[in-house]
């Protein structure tokens, strides 16, 4: 791998907590608030690494293993998510399947942990993950399928290095905005943005991925914020792969475009939290299946017109 | 093929000395356990060479039943099949050791473990057996042997209604195959497996006998709505009799699905459709109503299910590349069902020894009464934590790696052909779906079993297994993690196999094994890395805690200060979304008898989800059989002389149509 290369895939792992403050901040400009700084999330992250911790007496080893495990295999997804037309650090073909595969490592492993406390609201938390997720899972390989039948490669980055421009000038354009829709929404739900779940309620009964780590503290913390701030950055990266279908040959220009495109997607992400209220918890199963539904219609059209 | 034969006839004769020993609980379990494991042993040993290097070893010796032929053989596929019945038999028998001992106040052990052996024989001489007599006859033994072996607790009525559900499912299954053979055998003038491949048959005929093998074949395998026998007889039997059942027994029925297709010349692509249908069916329906149960053993009874659609979708895939002439797709599709095969025997052994461990702590089946047994069960705990993880399908663990192979054999059928490679592409989509599900069915079981507060009072006092029982649980779970990490390696042992099936030749296989290898290898390289990086962070972690101040305190509720067990969510809270949005298909129950007054004295909630193909179905076709036989009852009046009559009346007639067809001729 080039040098240049090498720099953007580390700074994947240094800039994901970006995307988090320019959603915050996104939202304190359409409240009319200053906002917490751009870096707060690394200040929170630093600040919970140098804690202590205070475990729940129900709780096993379990409960201390989420975290880890959910951050490792987070870690690993973000090794697989090409860095725009820069590529991935590791590609292989199949290489999409692994990526979802850790994505549900993790949330086995979160929703497991949140059992783990023995607590009305954490397990509640965990079955609206469970329900979620289980869900939103078809909709994100319908969306993946799409770049499969439309780029003819079985690993990502193949997929994000074969759309160019001349690709959305084709038919195929308007199978990658259905994708792009597709992959968007899984996004909103996979990340507990409004309007599935909602990252900045205080009433537990609301609350579906924060009540889950409601328990946790410390270094365990730092590693679950951590982790959400990865799992952001890997779908959105998706996004800007699919959005984004300017190649420039420079792999800095390339690089660049990239940061751009995440930029924008976390304020769009941003915008749609300032604009919109949540849907209650039982409209959010039609969400997903409408997600679902346009993926299907992306690949039919797919098929018909490969 | 002679210790082959040895290890088969070994556990046989044990489990006849153990019923002689039948008033000696311990000697009887001696001589049936040590038998069985030495049996297992040989067999594993003697097959080692097919696995390797694919010698085919094989045996005819004459049988004077008409047709019949003692003809046995071990090639590829066969000998995967002998690996998960020799090795997770051992396990089990082992594991039963101990297990069954508790009852040998009130139960004599002899013929359990009799029946135990001869189910493990025969499933063994099932998958060698070349002659579609000799196959009958072993079908029948091992359905007997088991329905024995479920019907263990007869003097419960639930568990003898099981073995009767068992009994006439098993045996309307083994009907289909009567006129599959006959029909097969009167084709080809022979019962011999050899000479069926030989006769070309007519595509008509083919696809006849092809469906004739799906339903016969697919009823022990728990196809729905074949399936309904299943979750009512796995959670009768001794646990270690349903891991065996459930991670073996069913599979007996793949591997005929998989031996007919050897059979019946090039496949319609229609097959490998029907087989997906079947897979997605199966899947969804099985993880669904698995999600809907309060009944640990009926929970993973039902899942055993969904992994049986799992497994059809690649067999489906498989057909559906060989109607197309796609190698690499079919290599990939049997691969990934045939490692399948392995890899639920793994998970499901070991979530069934899981089960029985907690049943023998606390005598409770029932999640809703369980909870917090990881602390007092940490053995049975974790490795039943690495099993729901597993098969959850998520790496770094062995379902992951062939539901991999299923999906890159769905995708790889994607590029480049159009709309006729939807039905292939939706088996992506299931597989999505009934993996999110599978992960929130698993969650809840080890959940609401393992973590959180002890709901009730036996709970508090359970305590973990003997060693004898955790010795084995633990060799599963290792290979859990094997099969994950070594994906090369457990790949290569079914490619000669799924080979065999989709009739390749070596030129292609070849160029398959190169790049199918190179793939295998990364996704181990990722299950590699998530364990690297899980003991790195969970160092780092370790790293940062040591100088500081950690404490406990009571789990945050709110401020609440009295939090109880009952509070806690129970198994069916935590499925409850779910089954609400999926409730059209699954028709639950619900009785609420509502709080009423100023002062309620009595509320309560009571929720179930019984099988809809059950209750919808089959009851109301066998009644309406019942009803329909009752205006037969004088024919049967219980007079042995008329019976005698009847026997009589048919040989004339018999002999009037014998001789009548000749006189014509």
């Amino acid at each position: 791998m080039r040098p240049e290369a090498l720099v953007f895939q580390v700074g994947a792992f240094v800039l994901a907590p970006v995307l988090l403050g320019v959603i915050n901040r996104t939202k304190a400009a359409f409240a009319g608030r200053t906002g917490a700084p751009l870096l707060q999330p690394y200040y929170d992250i630093w600040k919970l690494l140098q804690k202590g911790a205070v475990y729940s007496s129900t709780t096993t080893w379990v409960f201390r293993a989420g975290p880890i495990v959910g951050l490792a295999a987070v870690i690993v997804a973000v090794l697989l998510t090409p860095i725009g037309k820069v590529g991935a650090a590791v590609a292989f073909p199949g290489d999409l399947v692994a990526f979802a595969g850790l994505l549900g490592l993790m949330r086995f492993f979160t929703i497991v942990a949140a059992m783990d406390t023995g607590s009305s609201f954490e397990g509640m938390g965990a079955s609206r993950e469970a329900m979620i997720s289980a869900i939103a899972e078809p909709a994100l390989f319908l969306g993946l399928l799409v770049l499969v039948l439309v780029s003819g490669s079985l690993s990502l980055t193949g997929m994000m290095g074969s759309i160019v421009v001349a690709t959305w000038l084709r038919t195929t354009g308007a199978v990658l905005a259905l994708a792009a829709a597709t992959i968007f929404l899984v996004l909103l739900a996979e990340n507990a943005r409004i309007p599935v779940d909602d990252p900045n309620t205080h009433l537990e009964l609301t609350m579906v991925h924060e009540v889950m780590v409601l328990d946790h503290g410390g270094p365990d913390f730092g590693y679950i914020t951590y982790a959400a701030a990865l799992k952001l950055w890997v779908f959105s990266a998706l996004i800007v792969g699919i959005l984004l279908p300017v190649q420039t040959g420079s792999v800095l220009a390339d690089g660049g475009l990239f940061l751009a495109g995440m930029l924008v997607v976390a304020i769009v992400v941003g915008v749609i939290e300032s604009s919109m209220a949540r849907l209650r918890m039982l409209h959010v199963p039609h969400l997903l299946t409408a997600a679902g539904g346009l993926g299907a219609l992306a690949v039919a059209l797919a098929l018909v017109a490969g | 093929m002679l210790p082959l034969l040895v290890a088969l006839g070994l556990p046989v004769v044990g489990g006849a000395l153990a019923v002689a020993l039948g008033r000696f609980p311990r000697a009887a379990t001696a001589a049936g356990v040590l038998s069985a494991v030495a049996g297992c042993a040989l067999g594993l040993v003697s097959i080692g060479d097919t696995l390797a290097t694919g010698t085919v070893i094989a045996l005819r010796l004459p049988w004077r039943v008409p047709y019949g032929e003692f003809s046995v053989a071990v090639d590829s596929l066969s000998a995967v099949f002998l690996l998960v019945i020799f090795g997770v038999s051992l396990l089990a028998a082992v594991y039963g050791a101990r297990y069954l001992l508790a009852y040998r106040q009130h139960k004599s052990l002899g013929a359990p473990w009799f029946f135990f052996n001869l189910l493990v024989s025969s499933m063994a001489l099932l998958v060698m057996a070349r002659n579609g007599m000799l196959f009958l006859v072993t079908w029948e033994i091992m359905a007997i042997s088991s329905f024995f072996l479920v019907t263990f607790e007869h003097e419960k009525a639930d568990v003898r209604n099981a073995g009767w559900t068992y009994l006439v499912a098993a045996h309307v299954g083994t009907a289909f195959l009567l006129v599959f053979f006959a029909v097969l055998g009167s084709q080809t003038g022979s019962l011999d497996f050899d000479r069926f491949a030989l006769r070309p048959l007519a595509p008509a005929l083919a696809s006849a006998l092809f469906l004739l093998a799906v339903v016969g074949f697919g009823t022990k395998a728990g196809f729905v709505p074949l399936h309904v026998w299943l979750p009512e007889a796995h959670p009768a039997a001794p646990s270690h009799v349903s891991a065996l059942m459930s991670g073996v027994m069913l599979k007996t029925g793949i591997y005929g699905i998989l031996r007919t297709l050897t059979f019946l010349g090039p496949p319609p692509a229609w097959w490998g459709f029907l087989l997906i249908g079947i897979g997605l069916t199966s899947g969804v329906f099985g993880v669904l109503f698995a999600l809907a149960q309060h009944d640990l053993k009926r929970l993973l009874a039902y899942h055993s299910v969904e992994n049986i659609g799992i497994i059809a979708l690649g067999m489906g895939i498989g057909v559906w590349g060989m109607s197309q002439g796609q190698t690499t797709v079919a290599i990939l599709g049997f691969a990934g069902a045939i490692l399948h095969v392995v890899n639920h025997a793994v998970f499901k052994a070991l979530l069934f020894l899981g089960a029985g461990s907690v049943l023998h702590a606390t005598g409770e089946r029932k999640m809703d009464r369980l909870g917090g047994l990881l602390k007092k069960m940490p053995v049975t705990g974790g490795t039943f934590l690495i099993a729901a993880a597993a098969i959850s399908g998520v790496p770094p663990l062995n379902g992951f790696v062939s539901e991999f192979l299923i999906i890159m054999g769905s995708l790889s059928s994607a590029t480049g052909n159009g709309i006729a490679t939807a039905a292939p592409l939706l088996v992506v989509v299931g597989l999505g779906l009934i993996g999110g599900l599978a992960v929130a069915c698993f969650t809840k079981a080890f959940g609401v079993v393992f973590l959180g507060s002890p709901r009730t009072e036996h709970t508090v006092h359970a305590h973990e297994s003997p060693a004898s029982m955790l010795l084995p649980m633990l060799i599963l779970a290792g290979l859990c993690v094997f099969i994950g990490v070594g994906a090369p390696l457990a790949v290569g042992l079914v490619l000669p196999a799924a080979a065999q099936i989709a009739g390749a030749d070596s030129q292609s296989v070849m160029s398959n094994v190169a790049t199918l290898t190179s793939t295998v290898q990364h996704i181990a390289g990722v299950a590699a890395g998530v364990l690297a990086l899980v003991a790195l962070l969970a160092l780092v972690r370790w790293l940062l805690l040591a100088q500081r101040t950690v404490t406990t305190a009571v789990t945050w509720d709110c401020g609440y200060e009295r939090p109880a067990p009952c509070m806690q969510y129970t198994s069916s809270s935590f499925a409850q979304p779910l089954v609400e949005i999926f409730s059209r298909l699954l028709g639950p129950r619900r009785h609420l008898e509502r709080p009423t007054g100023y002062f309620p004295h009595s509320a309560s909630l009571h929720t179930e989800t019984p099988d809809i193909f059950l209750n919808q179905g089959y009851r109301p076709l066998f009644e309406w059989v019942n009803l329909a036989s009752i205006s037969l009852r004088w024919l049967q009046n219980g007079r042995v002389h008329l019976y005698l009559l009847y026997i009589f009346v048919t040989l004339v007639l018999l002999l009037i149509w014998q001789l009548g067809l000749r006189g014509g001729v």
